[in-house]
């Protein structure tokens, strides 16, 4: 599924026009990511949570070529579903 | 961020809409990627990212206080990776 067929689903069954569909999918989208980027966790009951976590700078090595180079200090996201989306996907396709 | 926070923000972002409508919105958006998983499907977000299912395979495992065998049934897990815009979001500053 993409972005299109989202705001389709939501513009059949909410109602909205499909313009403002797309502007909301964008907004919902863009409030989690500035929450992200502020280094807090987003918690969606029956959904799951996203979670930012801190790496430490680390030695690693081009595969390419072999050369060692430092991997910076960065954060990262997980995602833990919440029970509820697990047991929906666990016998999916 | 909880739930009921994410629909206070987006109801502030969205103009002619009540708190209710954005509430319902809200909703949809996340139900619609529950149940695009639960088809098997995957969910492409550009910029935001993708969520896919993995497989796990059936194991045998161990009862670990009566130490009989049992079977573990494969099952699918959701899977997040952020893209590329979020990345650089969480790691611009």
């Amino acid at each position: 599924m993409t972005r299109a067929e989202l705001a389709r689903i939501i513009y059949e069954k909410v109602g909205l026009p499909k313009k403002e569909a797309q502007d909301i999918i964008e907004i919902i989208l863009d409030i989690i990511s500035q929450t992200l980027s502020e280094g807090e966790s987003v918690k969606i009951t029956g959904f799951g949570t996203f979670n930012v976590r801190k790496k430490t700078p680390r030695r690693g090595r081009n595969p390419q070529t072999g050369e060692e180079m430092e991997i910076s200090a960065r954060r990262v996201i997980t995602f833990k579903p919440s029970n509820i989306l697990k047991s929906a996907v666990e016998k999916a396709g | 961020m909880t739930r009921s926070e994410l629909i206070e923000k987006v109801s502030e972002r969205l103009e002619g809409y009540t708190q209710k409508q954005a509430e319902i919105i809200v909703e949809t958006f996340f139900e619609t990627l529950k149940d695009s998983l639960s088809r098997g499907e995957k969910v492409e977000l550009r910029g935001f990212g993708n969520f896919r299912l993995k497989t796990r395979r059936p194991r045998k495992a161990r009862n670990p206080k009566t130490g009989q065998a049992v079977d573990v049934p494969g099952k699918k897990v959701v899977y997040f990776r952020a893209g590329k815009e979020l990345k650089e979001r969480l790691n611009s500053r």
